[in-house]
């Protein structure tokens, strides 16, 4: 189910969060501030002692932030980016675990930048605690990150949390988180504030069990449940990337992602997710964080008062952007499909990725493409089918080393589609694609998304059957 | 009767607000305890705080250089594969 289809006091809360709309993600800017240094549990999949820039995940910042620092940051990057809409913490650690921080942060936030929208992502633990300071805060949405319902299945992924004054280890320890993520849970919904629902799919650990947890979830009035890859990696230093836990294919996120939507109930799926860095700055898949280090921002001055008009204006005029954009072209919200498709025949839909950056055009080289928008082409026309994130750990193969494995996880992204089209693209890719029967396509660099999908789907359609060019319907990307 | 923080702290703060003496500070290039008021916790908890939530094996040492967390008893991993200990 897509998130549009909640009820509209949800859909009108929502649809400014670029994490949880859609539509919002291309269009309005996040900002993460990295406030919260300290956890209270251990996750097999986290090690923040690590710092790369060159990362992007959840835990990973590149500076610690007091609150006064985190303030100014905020103000600083509100009057530079006036599409920004949301003001998160996620930690590096856990922001519930470090109270009195968050709370400063978000009391001063509210005084100085009040179009703002807070939020936190927790691991759910101090939850019951802090709910009610929470609300204090205009709080409007809370993550709770929630792997499981099984205690036994807990002890796999969280070897110990400090509870009481102790540090708990083993079944018990998971037996606590579980169930103050559930009362957390519960407290939230009957505040009124919208929770999303992150779990990690780890595979022969939680994939079976997400179900069940999805079911839970939907239950309790989760309002979104985005179901995210296992990142795991030995050079993360994680307990699952030293011990060679693998990382889930594309396919089997899928797969469960569409299991769960099948489920029906009013909980939405998400699947446009970045796992972004805890100090992420600026759109989705974007990250600007370089250019807001607190050195800058210490440097420069910020008149609030004109930055919350400016982000006011600019709100108003993406608003009434993304209102006629649907009007125009989206009379129901694009939804990802649901159903896996065989390779395209005679007379079926043709699965295209396309790598593009900005979204408009075939822009991005098949190795910097930061994610495949994956299109179903028809005589009908085109229609944006998915998004498939990929290559989100490393922006930078040169400096870590074999990016053999990138390029294995990126063909395998597409193993359903038969053709890519991309700017540019390097002759090892090609021949890897080509082994896998995708045929890369880079003689339509630069050209709008939908021109190239409708002329690449006549020359195949010509090539396949000698048919007529399709009577092409207009689409957007 | 002190416990001591060494340089394989990573200063995310967990400890400091936990400690019943107000021994820790947030020192640079990381976190320190002052030696003369740490009571390792006796008399306030079962167990010493700072160590109790530390996520660092071998960040925190007794006072005989002991660490509280040796490697293997927070993240599971052998010694060989924990990246606390080995770097």
């Amino acid at each position: 189910m897509e998130t549009t289809s909640q009820p509209t006091s949800t859909g009108a809360r929502i649809a400014l969060h670029p994490c949880y709309s859609e539509q919002a993600h291309r269009h309005f800017a996040r900002l993460h501030l990295a406030v919260a240094p300290s956890c209270n549990i251990q996750c097999h999949y986290c090690n923040r002692k690590y710092d790369c820039s060159n990362e992007s995940r959840p835990g990973v910042v590149s500076e610690v932030l007091n609150p006064e620092q985190a303030v100014q940051k905020a103000l600083a990057v509100g009057a530079a980016i006036p599409h920004l809409a949301v003001v998160g913490v996620a930690g590096p650690g856990d922001p519930l675990a470090n109270p009195e921080r968050l709370f400063a942060t978000f009391r001063a936030l509210a005084a100085k930048a009040p179009d703002l929208t807070l939020c936190v992502s927790t691991n759910g633990l101090a939850l019951p605690e802090q709910v009610d300071e929470l609300v204090k805060y205009r709080i409007g949405h809370v993550t709770i990150t929630i792997n499981c319902l099984d205690p036994d299945i807990g002890a796999r992924i969280y070897p110990w949390i400090f509870w009481n004054h102790r540090r708990i280890r083993g079944r018990k320890a998971a037996e606590i988180l579980i169930a103050q993520q559930q009362q957390g849970l519960a407290m939230l919904v009957e505040r009124g504030i919208l929770v999303k629902v992150n779990s990690v799919l780890i595979p022969g650990v939680n994939d079976e069990h997400l179900r069940e947890v999805h079911r839970a979830v939907t239950a309790k009035g989760a309002f979104l449940h985005n179901i995210m890859p296992l990142i795991a990696r030995p050079e993360h230093g994680t307990y699952f990337g030293l011990t060679g836990q693998p990382e889930p294919s594309a396919e089997q996120l899928r797969t469960l992602q569409t299991a769960c939507a099948d489920e029906g109930g009013a909980t939405g799926m998400m699947n446009h997710c970045q796992q972004c860095r805890a100090d992420a700055v600026g759109l989705i898949g974007q990250d600007r964080g370089a250019e807001f280090s607190m050195e800058k921002v210490a440097a420069t001055t910020v008149d609030w008062q004109a930055a919350v008009a400016k982000r006011t204006a600019v709100r108003a005029a993406i608003e009434r952007r993304i209102a006629l954009h649907s009007q125009l072209h989206h009379p129901t919200p694009l939804a990802p499909s649901s159903a896996q498709r065989p390779r395209a025949a005679r007379g079926e839909p043709l699965r295209i990725a396309v790598a593009s950056n900005d979204g408009r055009t075939v822009d991005a080289h098949f190795g910097h493409a930061r994610e495949f928008l994956v299109f179903d082409v028809s005589p009908m026309g085109a229609r944006l089918a998915e998004r498939r994130a990929l290559d989100r750990y490393c922006s930078g193969p040169v400096t870590c080393g074999d990016a053999a494995p990138a390029l294995t996880g990126a063909v395998a992204a597409l193993h359903d589609c038969t053709i890519l089209l991309c700017a540019r693209i390097g002759f090892e890719p090609w021949r890897a694609l080509e082994d896998a029967a995708i045929s890369p396509n880079s003689e339509r660099a630069g050209e709008p998304i939908i021109d190239a999908l409708l002329a690449v789907y006549a020359e195949w359609r010509d090539r396949l059957q000698g048919a007529a060019p399709p009577a092409g319907d207009a689409l957007c990307a | 009767m002190a416990f001591r923080i060494v340089a394989l702290c990573t200063n995310c703060w967990g400890c400091l607000p936990l400690c019943p003496q107000q021994a820790i500070s947030a020192a640079a290039p990381h976190f320190q305890i002052e030696a003369a008021r740490c009571t390792e916790c006796v008399g306030d908890y079962a167990d010493p705080q700072c160590a109790s939530i530390c996520p660092v094996e071998g960040a925190i040492v007794d006072a005989a250089g002991q660490p509280l967390n040796p490697p293997g008893s927070l993240t599971g991993l052998p010694a060989d594969l924990s990246v606390f200990s080995s770097s």
